[in-house]
């Protein structure tokens, strides 16, 4: 190793044409120390919530769906109260008529006419027209009762909507609490609560949901008991899933140190920091919560007449189905929306707030 | 072959790759230019996001779907049957070309993470198996029997319960070496390795060094080192190329970069790294970060770090310096008409003191 | 591996007690005796309440319940069908529900896979929107939604397919319901499927492969798809359960004599027995699939196989 001298050699020529480059006269002169040398360049760090949102409303889907669900509720919290017709209201002359809409009948659809197939041809009938009724209108048509479809509807939807929220707020609570608990505590604890829930998930939640909806009478309450009761456990494992990842975290021991209590922590530590996840768990929760509420309506055990939800609806139509099939799309249609559209919804929050995580 | 009497086997010129997203553009390689000759070992060193690993990535045609190649050749001489040589610009050659013929059959890569580099599903002796067969078409038997030496070549004890295992049964450190053992099964001529010791202990980074330097000599093969912990390339390296923002920045014998750096970032990284007789009570730091490769870069990339910075870096890239037959640095310090600058004092005492300790 | 089943075994036994303790609990709370016959005189129920042991305290009658549930032995119905053994009612219902079930997800799942495979591979492309698109859709709206759909257009509409099921034509009559039951499965399947392919292909294994020189086919189905396709296993099982969940409405639409609408006549007509029985089973189903796909599950992954020995 004989390299011995450390002046800076000059270079023994560069490998330069000089003629390519144009130089000025102080090119050669130290450009002195200037700040940027001793700036990093950071970027501001965002706000969380700022970030969540700009990558909510970028989700083209999750965007629409919000809309479409907004429109939704607004119709049906007042969606009733555009018609004059009650939604128990029976006018058995105006039974089955097809939908007429004032304005767009004059453009030859949804003006009352209805294709009914025989076994000599098709025939086109018009109720309004054979009972002479020219001022009636029924914007989604009537039922086999001579109820309007519209109100019955819009009050359906409002009734699923309200089942399902009341089901997943509860659920969530229940859910939330008890996967919190579980994950903090940890150890026994955590080991018999995570049995208990395992075992409970192993039940089919429709046959719970059947069962109780036999013993129990009818009614919103019972339904959203009966809901409640299977939906928690989703919750509780997304909830202990997050404990247990912030449990070992600094600000929780920080917390401890200064003589937080247990539910302190769990609470007001914990809590804040999953709250991304639990909403996205709620979002989750509502269309199985309306489709159970649909599905248990459509086998009888939902609400009892004269109220109705979009399953009993469904129900109910199912018969005429074949012959008057325009009395089944509605509730179908928002059913199907609603729940597209919440689950879209749940999507783009859960990219939204953590855009690694994978879909399941 | 060249007047040493070294034959090249890798050739970059030029090479300028861009990644492509939806935000933006990255021009991630620059222009870099290489050399790799047979039976060395050459390290690129520089920090993350220097455009190391992708450098190599292109030679293996393994880059990213949303990267594209400006502009470059990559010229590689091998033998293609005995004493046959052949020489290819790998950047020309289709991915099914690269595959069939350069992936593990001449050039083999190894990854810096053997957690997640191996298969979980496979029994390690498959793995080991499956390029064999796949470029050779070797029967079942022969290829078993090879995979046994391999593992046995590699320092694995009891290769005959090993070779059945899986992956997640397996060390750490055993895992590199399966991830070796892999590699060298097609026997190829070059092998490249993507901080190979990163990600396992201290302990058995030594292990893992020294074995890669046995089957080099063993072998006859070329290696390239990539990595941006100095004290692996000064064990290791026979050439260092110093990578910066896309490009080289500097390039030498291991001698010439620890004994004689020239580029101010090769200072930095010098003096950054911390050695039992650091007299300063601060750990040195270059300050800043690296450049954002989106932006059209205007000078040197290195200027806005760089205390030493001349007026022109602002405005012209520095071309390379020639400063001995072996060593080039791209600073215009080189220049005849730039001011005569020193490395910072305690890299100069430094070197001496290591000077002084190797006579 | 033996002590992975063992624990998987007991845990299942022990869900299924828990299930039969609640269905006999909610027997009791249910109005009326069994022998629901008005005619009978006081002795004469006090005869047949000793004879079925009734009178007896409820521990005894828990296990003696038990035993017969896991015999088979449900009793009789009282309202579809006077007096009938239940378990008569089920045996001819239960295969053509098991047909039906079992075409949905044989179909579901093999074009799921086959659909969120292709998403992957072309990743950001028409393919993968269309997935995405079809997943969403799929997944959220009701089996009974689309049977709806499929019956009004292809059977009434159209008149392609018999709108109704029958024995005459059994496989014709099972399309359509079949197909309405696994676009839900087919839904989750293929985004699971795309999921987990899109993260095995990033990983780095593959490009150790690739760098290996392997490509094409082999890479794709010796690498790519094993990795992805051992998760895979856990998600069909409480897809199965969804299923059964969707069969109930589905064969009451095409009116197929299965166990679905037995249980939904059942609950329409209180006939307590018959659902209870109809509970039971569903649970004992779900509960051996999910101890089928852990099993599997522990089997086909050589993580879960082969416990970790240590290391060197």
């Amino acid at each position: 190793m004989a390299k011995k001298n450390n002046k800076p050699v000059t270079a023994s020529g560069p490998e330069i044409n000089s003629a390519a480059y144009e130089f000025l006269p102080d090119d050669f002169t130290l450009r002195g120390n200037s700040e940027a040398t001793r700036i990093d360049n950071n970027f501001a760090s965002q706000n969380y919530w700022l970030e969540v949102r700009q990558r909510f409303f970028g989700n083209k889907g999750a965007v629409v769906s919000l809309i479409l669900v907004i429109i939704i509720c607004a119709l049906a919290a007042f969606g009733p109260l555009m018609t004059d017709y009650s939604y128990k209201e029976q006018k058995l002359t105006e039974k089955n008529f097809a939908p007429r809409i004032p304005l767009i009948e004059n453009l030859g659809i949804f003006d009352g006419d209805e294709s009914l197939k025989t076994t000599t041809g098709t025939k086109i009938i018009n109720g309004y027209e054979d009972k002479n009724l020219t001022d009636v209108y029924y914007w989604f048509g009537s039922d086999t009762l001579g109820r309007d479809i519209w109100t019955r509807v819009w009050e359906g939807t409002r009734i699923s909507l309200g089942i399902a929220l009341c089901a997943a707020i509860i659920d969530m609570i229940i859910g939330m609490s008890y996967g919190l608990i579980s994950g903090y505590f940890g150890g026994r604890v955590d080991s018999i609560m995570s049995r208990i829930a395992e075992v409970i998930n192993g039940i089919p939640r429709l046959v719970i949901v059947t069962l109780l909806m036999l013993v129990l009478p009818h009614g919103f309450v019972t339904i959203v008991f009966a809901l409640m009761i299977t939906e928690w456990i989703g919750m509780s494992r997304i909830a202990r899933a997050e404990m247990l990842k912030l449990k070992e975290q600094e600000f929780v021991l920080a917390s401890r140190t200064l003589g937080a209590k247990h539910f302190f922590i769990i609470f007001k530590e914990v809590l804040p920091n999953i709250i991304g996840q639990i909403i996205t768990q709620l979002m989750f929760s509502i269309p199985t919560a309306i489709f159970t509420e649909a599905f248990l309506s459509f086998v009888g055990l939902g609400i009892p007449v004269p109220m109705c939800s979009l399953g009993s609806l469904i129900s109910d139509a199912f018969n005429s189905f074949t012959t008057h099939p325009y009395q089944i799309v509605p509730p179908i249609l928002v059913l199907a929306l609603l729940m597209l559209c919440f689950n879209m919804l749940a999507d783009g929050l859960r990219e939204a707030f953590d855009p690694k995580l994978k879909e399941m | 072959m060249d007047k040493k009497g070294r034959e090249k086997i890798l050739e970059m010129r030029k090479l300028s790759i861009s990644f492509i997203s939806a935000n933006a553009t990255v021009n991630a390689i620059r222009g870099v230019d290489l050399d790799l000759y047979k039976g060395e070992t050459l390290a690129i060193v520089g920090e993350s996001g220097s455009g190391k690993s992708v450098t190599m990535k292109a030679a293996m045609g393994i880059l990213d779907k949303n990267a594209v190649i400006n502009d470059g050749t990559i010229l590689f001489t091998y033998n293609r049957k005995e004493n046959e040589k052949e020489t290819v610009d790998l950047i020309k050659l289709s991915k099914k070309e690269m595959r069939k013929n350069i992936n593990g059959k001449r050039i083999a890569m190894i990854f810096q993470d053997p957690m997640t580099s191996l298969d979980p599903t496979m029994s390690v002796g498959k793995q080991i198996m499956e390029g064999m067969i796949w470029h050779y078409g070797t029967p079942q038997k022969e290829a078993f029997e090879k995979a046994l030496d391999l593992l046995k070549e590699v320092g694995i004890d009891d290769p005959e319960k090993r070779i059945k295992q899986y992956p997640h049964q397996l060390s750490g450190g055993m895992r590199q070496r399966v991830v070796i053992a892999i590699a060298l099964a097609c026997d190829p001529e070059l092998l490249i390795c993507d901080e190979p010791t990163t990600a396992l202990d201290v302990t058995i980074q030594a292990k893992i060094i020294e074995l890669i330097q046995r089957i080099q000599r063993e072998r006859g093969i070329s290696v390239i080192y990539i990595t941006h912990d100095l004290g692996i390339v000064a064990k290791v390296a026979d050439y260092v190329n110093v990578m910066y923002a896309g490009k080289i920045v500097e390039k030498g014998t291991v001698d010439e970069i620890y004994f004689d750096p020239r580029h101010p970032y090769t200072w930095g990284l010098l003096s950054a790294m911390p050695d039992l007789d650091t007299d300063d009570s601060r750990l040195y730091t270059i300050p800043g970060s690296p450049p954002s490769l989106r932006n059209e870069i205007k000078g040197d990339a290195f200027a806005p770090r760089n205390i030493y910075a001349l007026k022109i870096d602002e405005r012209l890239e520095p071309p390379m310096f020639k400063i001995s037959e072996t060593h080039y640095a791209a600073t215009w310090l080189m220049d005849e008409r730039a001011p005569r600058i020193e490395m910072p004092a305690e890299l100069k005492s430094r070197i001496a003191r290591m000077l002084k300790e190797s006579e | 591996m033996r002590k992975y089943i063992l624990k998987r075994v007991l845990i299942s036994v022990f869900t299924l007690l828990a299930i039969t303790l609640v269905l006999f609990i909610l027997l009791q709370l249910m109005p009326g005796s069994p022998f629901n016959d008005e005619k009978l005189s006081a002795t004469q129920k006090a005869a047949l309440n000793a004879k079925y042991g009734l009178d007896q305290p409820l521990t005894v009658q828990f296990l003696k319940y038990v035993y017969n549930m896991f015999r088979g032995s449900f009793g009789v119905s009282y309202n579809i069908s006077k007096n009938t053994p239940i378990s008569q009612l089920i045996q001819s219902r239960l295969p053509i529900s098991i047909a039906v079930g079992g075409m949905a997800v044989t179909l579901g799942a093999i074009f799921g896979l086959i659909l969120g495979i292709v998403a992957a591979l072309k990743h950001n492309t028409f393919w993968d929107t269309l997935c995405t698109i079809i997943s969403v859709i799929g997944v959220s709206v009701p089996s009974y939604v689309f049977a709806l759909g499929l019956s009004y257009t292809f059977g009434f509409k159209l008149s392609w397919l018999p709108m109704l099921y029958s024995a005459g034509q059994p496989f014709t009559s099972s399309v359509m319901p079949s197909v309405a039951l696994s676009l839900f499965t087919l839904a989750s399947v293929a985004r699971f499927t795309r999921t987990e392919m899109l993260e095995v292909l990033g990983s780095d294994y593959m490009l150790l492969a690739e760098s290996k020189g392997i490509y094409g086919g082999p890479l794709i189905v010796r690498h790519a798809l094993r990795n992805s396709l051992i998760p895979i296993v856990t998600v069909l099982a409480p897809l199965i359960v969804d299923l059964m969940t969707g069969s109930l409405v589905v064969e009451k639409i095409f009116s197929i004599p299965g166990v679905g609408s037995l249980l939904v006549t059942a609950i329409q007509s209180n006939d307590y027995n018959v659902v209870i029985a109809l509970s039971f089973i569903y649970s004992a189903m779900y509960v051996g699939i999910m101890l089928v796909v852990d099993i599997l599950y522990g089997i086909i992954d050589p993580r879960i196989r082969l416990a970790k020995e240590g290391d060197n």
